[in-house]
C-alpha cells in the first residue's frame, strides 16, 4: 500500500512510522522508539546545525512518539528554535509541538513569548494566525501579561482580516480565562459587541464565544448584545438555506453558530422591551415548528443539526421560564423524542424534559410521559439512558405520582446497575419522605428499600426512618409490626437488624400483646441475628436488650444472661465490653422507677432538612457545613445527622434527656441547659401525660395543669397520647398565618382561625374527632400561667356539648385582648375520654406578640430619623444567626409580610437586605417597631437588627423572628 | 467549551489529541481510561456519557474513534456534528481519510483542526475557509 505522505513527504518519518506499526509486540515497539529517541536526541546535540528540514521532520517524529504516550524530555528548544524560521511549514510545526508538548511551566516562556512578539507585529496574517494559535493554545499566566494589551487592538481594527480576528478573538478568551485582569477594559468592549453584525459568520462565530464569556462576568457591559444576537439569530432562522450557502450544513443555516447565540441569550432573562421579546419569541416559535417539518434530507447529519438548535432554544425557553405556551409545546416536542428511534435523542430528551419538570408551568404537562418514561427504564438497553429516565422520574414526582413512581423505581432496583444503586436508593428514600401517601406506607417503602438494596442504603437512610417513627406516634406500632415480621426472613440484611433493633426497643412493647411477637419472642428474633451482626450493630442490640429490661421486666433475666454472657464481658471490642458491663451494672442496682426515666421513649427529633437531601446534594459542600454547626448550636434532642456521638445507636449509653426536658421552653432559641431551666418557669408546647411502662420522672414540669388530669376518674392511660411532635413546630407556623392545623394525631384534629384587628383577635378551633367512636367529657380549658394572665385576657366560650360523635367537628370561639406585650403562650389543654381511656393533650395555642401588629408605610427620611432616635441601650437587639432554612428573597419577604411588618422598598441601598416598620397595639401602650434584615447569601447567615421603644418587645419579637430564618 | 479531542484507532492507540485545558495529572491513564469507556459501547448506546466532571461525546468512523471531552453546558449534538465536520474536512484535503493519512501527515492534520477548533471553542465551520491556509502553505512548498 503506498503510504505517501502528502506535500513534501518526510521519508525518515514514514520509514519510522512503518516500522512502529509492525512492531509485533509491546517490547518491540518500545525498543524502537528508544532507538529513535536516542538517535534523535544525537542529532540534536550533534555539532553539525541541523536544516531546518531535518528539524521539522524529528520534531514531527517526538510528536508522534508524544502520541503513543511517552513522556518527551527534549526537543523543546530545537522547536522555539523553529518559530523564528521565515520557512512557514517550519515555523508552522514548531508552533504546533509548542503547543501539544509545551505546559505552561515551561522554562522557554519567554523565549516562546518573544517570537510570538514577533510573529504578531509582521504584516503577514499568517504568522500572526499561528502565532495568536499558541497564545490561545499555551495561554500562560506571563503570556497574558506580556500580550494581553495586544489583541484587542486585531479585533477591533478595520484593516484586520476576519480570520485573524477570528483567531484573536478566541485568543483573548484563553487570556481572559487565565488571568483576567490583564485583558484591559476600555472602549473596545462596545466596539466587539458589534462583531455580532458582522458579515462573516465566522467572525460572529468567534466573538459570540467571546462575548459569551465576558459577559458571565459583567453582564451589565454586553446588555446591547442582546438586542444584536436576538436579531442576528432572527436572521439566521428565518432564512432559508440557500441564504447562507457557505454556512449552511445539511440544509441547516449555521447551526453552531444558532446555539451559540441562544447560549449568549441564557446569559440574560427575558428581554423587557416588547418588540425585542416578541422578535425573540417568533425566533423560537419558527425552531419549534421547523422540528414538526418533514427532514430536507435522510441523513443523520441534517437531523442532528437541526435538533442541535431545538435542544439549545428549548433550554432558553427553561431559562427564561416565562412563556407558558413555549414551554408546553417544548415539552410536547420532547415527548416525541421520548419514543425515537435516535437513542440519542431519547437521551437528551430525557434530560432536557427533567428540567422542565420544574417549571411550574410545564410541571403538568410533563407528568403526562410518566408511562413513557416506565417504559423507558424497563426497556432501555444503555444504562446511561436509563439513568437519565431515573432523573427524570424524580424530577416529576409530587403528591398525585408519587405512590406509583416509588413503585416503579424500586422494582427497578432489583435489576438496576449497580453503579447507579446508591444514588437511586437516596432518591427512591427522598420521594417516599417527600411525598408519603400515609406513614405506614413510608415505613414499608423504606424496609422494602433495606430489603432489595441493602448494601446501598447509606446510614443517612436508615437514620431517618428511625427519626419519622419516632416523631410519628400514630405508626410507631405499625412500625414495630413490620420490621417484626421483616426480621423473620432467613436472611436479612444488617441494616434490616439495624432499624429492628432500635424499633422494637423503643416500641416493641406497642406489639407485645399479641403472643407471637411477645416480649421473649422478639428477643429470640433479635438475639438469633446477633452473632451475624458487625460490632456496631451488636452494640446497637445490646442497647435495645437494655432498653427491653425496661419495657419487659419479665424477661430479665435472659437478658442479663446475654450482657453477663463472657463473650460480651470480655469482648475485644471496647466498646461493646463497655456497654455490656454498664447495661449488666444499671440493670442490676438501678430500681425499676430509675431504670424507667434512664430509659424513658426517645424524644422527638427537631424537623430541619432531611439527612438524606443533605447526601444528595454534598457537592456542594457548604450546605452540609451549615446543618453540622446548626445542629451543634440546637441540640437539645440528639440529631440523626450529625455527629457520630448523635447517631441512634450512641445514644442510649448516655442517658437519653427525658421527654420533659425536651419539650420546648416558650422561649425560642436558647441553648439546651436553657430549656431546663424555662421547665420552672413556664409549660411546655405538648407534654405527655403519663406513660404505662414508665413511671414519669416529674411530670411536675406542666404545674398545675396535670393535676386537673387525675381529678377525673382515669381508666387506663394510653401511651399513644403521649407525644405530639409536631406541636411546636406547628406553633411557630402560625407566627407568620393566622388559619391552619394546630395538631394532628390519629385521634383527633385541631384546626384555627384566627383574626386580628389592634390589640383584640378572635379565634375560632375546630376539634374533628377522626375516629369511629365519641370522645367523652370533652372538655377544652385555655389558662394563662404566671405573668401571662396579666398581659392577656383571654375569654373562651364553653362548649355546648361534652361529647364529640365519631367523625364529627365541633367549634369553640376564643376572644384574646393584648393588655401589655407578653412572651409565653396561653396553654390550651384538652381532657377528654376515649374508648374508656383518659386523654389529655396540651398545645401551645398560638397567640403570639406580633399578631398585634400592624405595618407602618414611612420614607427614607422618616426611617432613618426615627431609627436614629431609638438608640437608648435595650432598645436595639441584633442578632447574627445561620440560616435554618435555604435563603431566598421571596420567602423572606412573605414571610417579613406574614409577621406583621410593613415593608419599606428602596430605604436600603442594597436590594437583598429587607427593611420594615410597624407598630404593636396593646391596650396599655404602643409600641412603634422597626426592622433590618441582611442576608448574607454566601455565608448563609442573617443578620437582624430590630430597634423598638420597649426593651421587651425589642427581646419577645427578635426571638421570634429568629425561628423563622 | 471544549476540553480535548482525541482519534483513536480500535486498538485504543491515540493517533491525535489535542488539549485545550491541560489534565491535571496523568494524561496518559485518563486517555487510556477514557478510551477503554468509549471503544467498550455497542452501537446501540447513546453517544454521549458522563465521565467524571464532564462528558464525553464520541463517533466512530469505520476503525477510527473521535472522542471528544465537554463541559456541561456544551451542546451535545452540535458537538457530534462538529465531529462529523472535521471529519468531512479530512475527507476533503486527503481524499478519503484514512488512519494512515493522519499519521504520516500528522503536522496537517491538527493544521486542519487548529483553523476549526481553538481554545476550546469553534473558529470556522466552512471547510473552504478552513483548508485555504493549508493550501496556500502546500502550495508554497511546491
Amino acid at each position: 500500500m503506498p503510504t505517501v505522505a502528502k506535500g513534501d513527504a518526510m521519508r525518515g518519518l514514514a520509514v519510522f512510522i512503518s516500522d512502529i506499526r509492525n512492531c509485533k509486540s509491546k517490547e518491540a515497539e518500545q525498543k524502537r522508539i528508544n532507538k529513535e529517541l536516542a538517535n534523535i536526541r544525537s542529532k540534536f546535540k550533534g555539532d553539525k546545525t541541523l536544516d531546518g528540514y531535518s528539524k521539522k521532520k524529528y520534531v514531527c517524529k517526538l510528536l508522534f512518539i508524544f502520541l503513543l504516550g511517552h513522556d518527551i524530555d527534549f526537543g523543546h528548544m530545537e522547536a522555539v528554535n523553529l518559530l523564528s524560521s521565515n520557512k512557514y511549514t517550519e515555523k508552522q510545526i514548531g508552533y504546533l509541538f509548542i503547543s501539544v508538548l509545551v505546559n505552561t511551566e515551561s522554562e522557554l516562556i519567554r523565549l516562546i513569548i518573544q517570537a510570538i512578539k514577533n510573529d504578531l507585529f509582521t504584516r503577514n496574517p499568517v504568522h500572526i494566525c499561528l502565532a495568536l494559535q499558541c497564545i490561545a493554545n499555551i495561554g500562560s499566566k506571563e503570556m497574558a501579561e506580556a500580550l494581553a494589551p495586544e489583541i484587542p487592538k486585531l479585533i477591533v481594527s478595520g484593516e484586520t482580516l476576519d480570520a485573524v480576528k477570528q483567531s484573536a478573538c478566541l485568543c483573548l478568551l484563553r487570556l481572559f480565562r487565565t488571568s483576567p485582569e490583564t485583558v484591559p477594559s476600555g472602549e473596545w468592549t462596545q466596539r466587539v459587541g458589534h462583531l455580532l453584525n458582522d458579515q462573516h459568520l465566522g467572525v460572529v462565530t468567534s466573538a459570540t464565544s467571546l462575548i459569551h464569556t465576558l459577559a458571565q462576568k459583567t453582564p451589565e457591559d454586553f446588555r446591547q448584545c442582546v438586542q444584536l444576537a436576538i436579531s442576528r439569530l432572527s436572521r439566521i432562522v428565518t432564512s432559508s438555506y440557500t441564504d447562507l450557502q457557505d454556512y449552511t450544513y445539511y440544509f441547516v443555516p449555521a447551526p453552531w453558530l444558532s446555539v451559540k447565540l441562544l447560549r449568549l441569550l441564557q446569559v440574560y432573562p427575558p428581554p423587557e422591551d416588547p418588540a425585542m421579546r416578541g422578535r425573540l419569541n417568533e425566533c423560537l416559535e419558527t425552531i419549534l415548528n421547523k422540528a414538526q417539518e418533514p427532514p430536507k434530507s435522510k441523513k443523520v447529519q441534517h437531523s442532528n443539526a437541526k435538533n442541535a438548535v431545538l435542544f439549545e432554544a428549548i433550554n432558553l425557553i427553561i431559562h427564561h421560564d416565562t412563556e407558558p405556551t413555549l414551554l408546553v409545546r417544548a415539552c410536547n416536542q420532547l415527548g416525541q423524542f421520548l419514543q425515537h428511534r435516535e437513542t440519542n435523542l431519547r437521551y437528551l430528551a430525557l434530560e432536557s424534559m427533567c428540567l422542565l419538570a420544574s417549571s411550574e408551568f410545564s410541571h403538568e404537562a410533563v407528568k403526562k410521559h410518566m408511562d413513557t418514561v416506565i417504559t423507558a427504564l424497563k426497556t432501555e438497553r444503555d444504562v446511561s439512558v436509563r439513568q437519565r429516565a431515573v432523573d427524570l422520574l424524580y424530577g416529576m414526582c409530587d403528591k398525585s405520582n408519587a405512590e406509583e413512581i416509588v413503585a416503579e423505581m424500586l422494582s427497578y432496583l432489583e435489576t438496576a446497575d449497580y453503579s447507579i444503586r446508591e444514588e437511586m436508593v437516596l432518591k427512591v428514600a427522598i420521594l417516599a419522605e417527600k411525598y408519603p401517601v400515609d406513614y405506614t406506607w413510608y415505613v414499608d417503602t423504606i424496609l422494602n428499600l433495606i430489603r432489595i438494596a441493602g448494601d446501598y442504603v447509606s446510614d443517612e437512610v436508615w437514620y431517618r426512618v428511625i427519626q419519622i417513627v419516632i416523631n410519628r406516634d400514630d405508626v410507631q406500632g405499625y412500625a414495630a409490626k413490620v420490621v417484626f415480621e421483616a426480621l423473620q426472613a432467613p436472611a436479612c440484611h444488617e441494616n434490616m437488624v439495624k432499624v429492628g433493633g432500635y424499633i422494637l426497643g423503643e416500641f416493641g412493647n406497642l406489639i407485645a400483646g399479641d403472643q407471637r411477637s411477645s416480649p421473649m419472642v422478639q428477643f429470640q428474633l433479635l438475639h438469633s441475628k446477633y452473632h451475624l451482626c458487625s460490632a456496631p450493630t451488636r452494640g446497637l442490640l445490646l442497647s435495645t436488650y437494655i432498653k427491653f429490661i425496661n419495657l419487659f421486666p419479665e424477661i430479665k433475666g435472659q437478658l442479663q444472661d446475654v450482657l453477663r454472657n463472657n463473650n460480651n464481658l470480655q469482648n475485644a471490642d471496647a466498646e461493646l465490653q463497655q456497654r455490656a458491663i454498664e447495661y449488666l451494672q444499671l440493670s442490676t442496682v438501678a430500681s425499676q422507677d430509675v431504670l424507667a426515666t434512664v430509659l424513658e421513649e426517645m424524644p422527638p427529633f427537631p424537623e430541619r432538612e432531611s439527612s438524606i437531601l443533605a447526601k444528595l446534594k454534598k457537592k456542594k459542600p457548604n450546605v452540609s457545613d451549615i446543618e453540622v454547626k446548626e445542629g451543634k448550636k440546637s441540640s437539645n434532642p440528639p440529631t440523626l445527622n450529625n455527629s457520630a456521638a448523635n447517631t441512634p445507636e450512641a445514644t442510649p449509653a448516655s442517658a437519653p434527656v427525658p421527654v420533659m426536658a425536651a419539650a420546648p421552653a416558650p422561649a425560642p432559641v436558647q441553648s439546651a441547659s436553657d430549656d431546663l431551666l424555662g421547665l420552672s418557669a413556664g409549660p411546655a408546647a405538648a407534654v405527655p401525660v403519663t406513660n404505662n411502662f414508665a413511671a414519669p420522672a416529674a411530670p411536675a414540669g406542666g404545674g398545675g395543669l396535670l393535676v386537673d388530669v387525675f381529678d377525673t376518674p382515669p381508666a387506663q392511660n394510653n401511651v399513644s397520647t403521649a407525644l405530639a411532635p409536631q406541636a411546636e413546630d406547628n406553633f411557630f407556623k402560625f407566627a407568620i398565618k393566622n388559619n391552619g392545623v394546630l395538631f394532628e394525631n390519629e385521634l383527633l384534629q385541631i384546626g384555627v382561625k384566627a383574626e386580628y384587628k389592634g390589640n383584640l383577635g378572635r379565634l375560632g378551633l375546630f376539634y374533628g374527632n377522626k375516629t369511629s367512636y365519641p370522645f367523652q367529657f370533652f372538655t377544652p380549658t385555655v389558662s394563662c400561667p404566671g405573668e401571662l394572665a396579666s398581659a392577656l385576657n383571654v375569654q373562651t366560650k364553653p362548649l355546648d356539648v361534652n361529647t364529640v360523635e365519631g367523625g364529627a367537628q365541633v367549634q369553640q370561639i376564643i376572644n384574646v385582648e393584648c393588655i401589655a406585650d407578653f412572651l409565653d403562650a396561653p396553654i390550651l389543654s384538652i381532657k377528654f375520654s376515649y374508648s374508656g381511656s383518659m386523654q389529655q393533650i396540651n398545645l401551645m395555642l398560638p397567640v403570639m406578640l406580633n399578631k398585634f401588629f400592624e405595618p407602618v408605610e414611612m420614607d427614607a427620611t422618616t426611617f432613618f430619623n426615627r431609627w436614629k432616635q431609638l438608640n437608648s441601650p435595650g432598645q436595639e437587639e441584633q442578632k447574627i444567626f445561620k440560616a435554618t432554612y435555604p435563603i431566598n428573597q421571596d420567602n423572606s419577604r412573605t414571610k417579613l409580610l406574614g409577621f406583621g411588618f410593613g415593608l419599606l422598598d428602596g430605604v436600603d441601598p442594597n436590594p437583598d437586605n429587607f427593611v420594615g416598620a410597624g407598630i404593636i397595639k396593646a391596650q396599655s401602650s404602643q409600641v412603634g417597631c422597626l426592622l433590618r434584615l441582611e442576608p448574607n447569601m454566601q455565608a448563609q447567615m442573617y443578620r437582624l437588627t430590630l430597634r423598638t421603644s420597649s426593651n421587651s418587645v425589642t427581646t419577645r419579637l427578635a426571638d421570634l423572628l429568629l425561628k423563622l430564618f | 467549551m471544549l476540553k480535548f479531542i482525541l482519534l483513536v484507532n480500535k486498538q485504543g492507540q491515540t493517533r491525535l489529541a489535542q488539549y485545550y485545558e491541560h489534565p491535571e495529572h496523568e494524561r496518559v491513564s485518563i486517555e487510556r481510561d477514557i478510551i477503554r469507556k468509549c471503544l467498550a459501547r455497542e452501537d446501540s448506546q447513546c453517544s454521549f456519557l458522563e465521565y467524571k466532571n464532564f462528558k464525553l461525546v464520541y463517533r466512530r468512523y469505520a476503525s477510527l474513534y473521535f472522542i471528544v471531552g465537554v463541559d456541561h453546558t456544551e451542546n451535545e449534538l452540535a458537538i457530534l456534528e462538529l465531529i462529523h465536520n472535521i471529519v468531512e474536512t479530512y475527507d476533503k484535503y486527503f481524499d478519503k481519510v484514512c488512519e494512515l493519512d493522519i499519521m504520516f501527515n500528522l503536522d496537517k492534520a491538527y493544521m486542519i483542526l487548529e483553523e476549526m477548533v481553538m481554545n476550546g471553542r469553534i473558529v470556522e465551520m466552512n471547510q473552504n475557509r478552513i483548508l485555504l491556509p493549508i493550501r496556500v502553505m502546500d502550495q508554497a512548498a511546491q
